[in-house]
């Protein structure tokens, strides 16, 4: 006998051995509640999860990729070295492009503090260099060339931005999969559970097979597959209902820029059949685990 | 009923389910069907059984007997690899059940019928579903085993009980449904504790004259019992070896018997 012939008959089933485990009360209760429940968490979880991983890329792209090069000098000097730095920035390797920022974007850049008409001549204001990285940018090399050409060049390359939030995005992501697996060991300790007190309970059963001829194996799977299916519908009911919960959460507006992200997008919904799945599966195991034990118990 | 029972429709039954079934595994040829080497057993506190040697030829008809808590529903656990002896072999088939995993044994059991004392049933399951377990268990599909069953429920008389449950049954009707459960598969060897216990005179001649059918057709019987009425009454219709079991240990009973 092979997983695929036990696969076969998890799908299948078959009529007459269906039967033998008589139909209980509460153990098939408590694994459908069971799982229902860690289904509807786990959708939580997993929505959690892909909204850390949408944020973490989105703050990732836009902060990613791109230094600034700010140089203050007196007024006498300051186009002297934005052509220094931008020479400099040529020749260095993972630079793809480099430009001063014109009077008119700076000026832009300043008008929610000072207005349109700022008049920059007026203002100590540094020029403004943009640079997008490529492959290979050095940050520190960069800096170290610009503190001995260029006195009044200071490199930001967000890194101070960008750090602290790729690690709080990726925390976040981290603690959504770590509740998919804490969800799906709490299905697999309540199935297993369920599972010893209904083999407890039909230790008749189990003697009266055994009595006729019947393998560990042809037992086992009749137990198995009503509590594979058992958690099966289990995690389809707590799926539909977790899902209907996240689809109807209120939209935030545009501006909360956490928020925006927990929900399920495109094809997002389509990972969400995996929770009844992974329920079904947990069970599965836990099941056949706790089968086995039995039955080598009770031999 | 009495016409049921005598009828002659069972043999072919046997033979056709013995042919379908294709007995699994090798097995020493001419080997005794079950035999105790040196048995002793005990549930923990003294010896129960102290040295048992027996051995269950093809065909052969036997009686165990002694007194109430003698130990012949062990011995019979024994024989059918329920228990494993505290000391000594059990040899089912010629081979050592010891050496054997629990689905090797679980294969050969269904070689062997054994009526249980208490006569256990899944409770859920009517009668006819109880019948025919056997058949799920060694994987033959319920539908080309209808007509058996029929014949079956009929040889025991209880066709018109085929779908009560257990627990509706009478003592006497729940012997007769293990005893069909016990044949359904055409064992080569039939186990039987106490099969008359708790029937009246009459119902214990039907149960065995179908036990001693059964050894015509070629199986190996071997009844616990302390009825030494039907005992009697078997030595009239079959060659029957009588055991008892004295002191832990077996010893063929005089000619009184
Ligand atoms: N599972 C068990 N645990 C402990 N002791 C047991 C167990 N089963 C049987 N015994 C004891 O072993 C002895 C033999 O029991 P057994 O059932 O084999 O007797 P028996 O000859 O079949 O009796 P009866 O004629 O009443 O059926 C009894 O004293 C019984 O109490
Ligand atoms: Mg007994």
């Amino acid at each position: 006998m092979t997983w695929r012939e036990d696969l076969r008959y998890l799908v299948l089933g078959d009529g007459q051995a269906d039967r033998i485990v008589p139909p209980s009360g509460f153990t098939a209760r408590l694994t459908v509640f069971a799982a229902a429940a860690m289904a509807f968490l786990a959708v939580f979880a997993l929505a959690l999860a892909l909204a850390s991983n949408r944020l973490a890329h989105r703050w990732g792209a836009e902060l990613a990729g791109s230094s600034t090069i700010r140089i203050v000098a007196p007024e006498t000097q300051l186009g002297q070295q934005t052509e220094a730095a931008l020479g400099i920035l040529e020749t260095t390797p993972g630079v793809a492009f480099a430009r001063a920022l014109t009077p008119d974007e700076q000026r832009s850049l300043l008008a929610p503090w000072f207005g349109r008409d700022v008049d920059l001549q007026a203002l100590p204001v540094p020029q403004l260099i943009e640079v997008i990285e490529e492959e290979g940018f050095d940050p520190a090399g960069l800096r170290l060339r610009l503190a001995a050409e260029v006195p009044g060049a200071v490199l930001d390359d967000h890194g101070r931005w960008r750090g602290p939030l790729l690690a709080s995005a990726n925390r976040l992501r981290g603690l959504g999969w770590l509740s998919t697996v804490l969800l799906a060991a709490s299905v697999a300790a309540m199935v297993s559970l369920a599972a010893q007190a209904s083999l407890a309970a039909n230790a008749q059963v189990i003697a009266v097979l055994r009595l006729v001829g019947a393998t560990d194996r042809y037992i086992a799977q009749a137990f198995v597959r009503r509590f594979t299916l058992r958690a099966l519908g289990g995690g389809v009911l707590g799926t539909l209902a977790g899902g209907v919960a996240v689809a109807s959460l209120p939209a935030p507006p545009e501006s909360v820029g956490f928020l925006e992200g927990l929900g399920f997008a495109g094809a997002d919904w389509l990972l969400t059949l995996c929770i009844p799945l992974l329920c079904a599966v947990v069970a599965f195991a836990a099941t056949k685990t706790a089968a086995h034990r039995a039955l080598k118990r009770l031999a | 009923m009495l016409k049921a029972l005598t009828a002659l429709a069972y043999p072919r039954l046997c033979i056709e389910t013995g042919r379908a079934l294709g007995h699994k595994g090798a097995v020493t040829p001419g080997a005794c069907v079950i035999e105790l080497e040196n048995v002793a057993y005990s549930y923990g506190d003294g010896a129960l059984l102290t040295q048992v040697s027996l051995t269950l030829a093809p065909g052969s008809f036997h009686f165990l007997t002694g007194p109430s808590g003698a130990g012949k529903t062990t011995l019979l656990k024994l024989c059918y690899g329920a228990l494993h002896p505290t000391t000594g072999n059990t040899l089912f088939f010629g081979e050592d059940v010891s050496r054997m995993s629990r689905d090797a044994v679980a294969n050969l059991r269904r070689r062997v019928g054994v009526v249980h004392q208490d006569c256990s049933f899944l409770d859920h399951l009517s009668v006819a579903d109880n019948i025919r377990l056997p058949l799920s268990v060694a994987g033959r599909q319920a539908e080309e085993a209808r007509e058996d069953l029929a014949e079956l429920m009929a040889w025991v008389g209880l066709t018109e009980r085929a779908q009560a449950l257990p627990p509706e049954l009478s003592g006497g009707e729940r012997q007769r449904a293990a005893l069909a459960r016990a044949v359904i598969l055409s064992p080569d060897v039939l186990l039987a504790d106490e099969p008359t216990g708790n029937v009246d005179w009459e119902m214990s001649q039907r149960l065995l004259r179908l036990l001693v059918e059964l050894n015509r057709m070629g199986k190996t019987v071997l009844i616990a019992t302390h009825d030494l009425s039907l005992i009697r009454a078997a030595k009239t219709q079959v060659q029957a070896r009588v055991l008892r079991i004295v002191g832990g240990q077996v010893q063929q009973a005089g000619a009184d018997l």
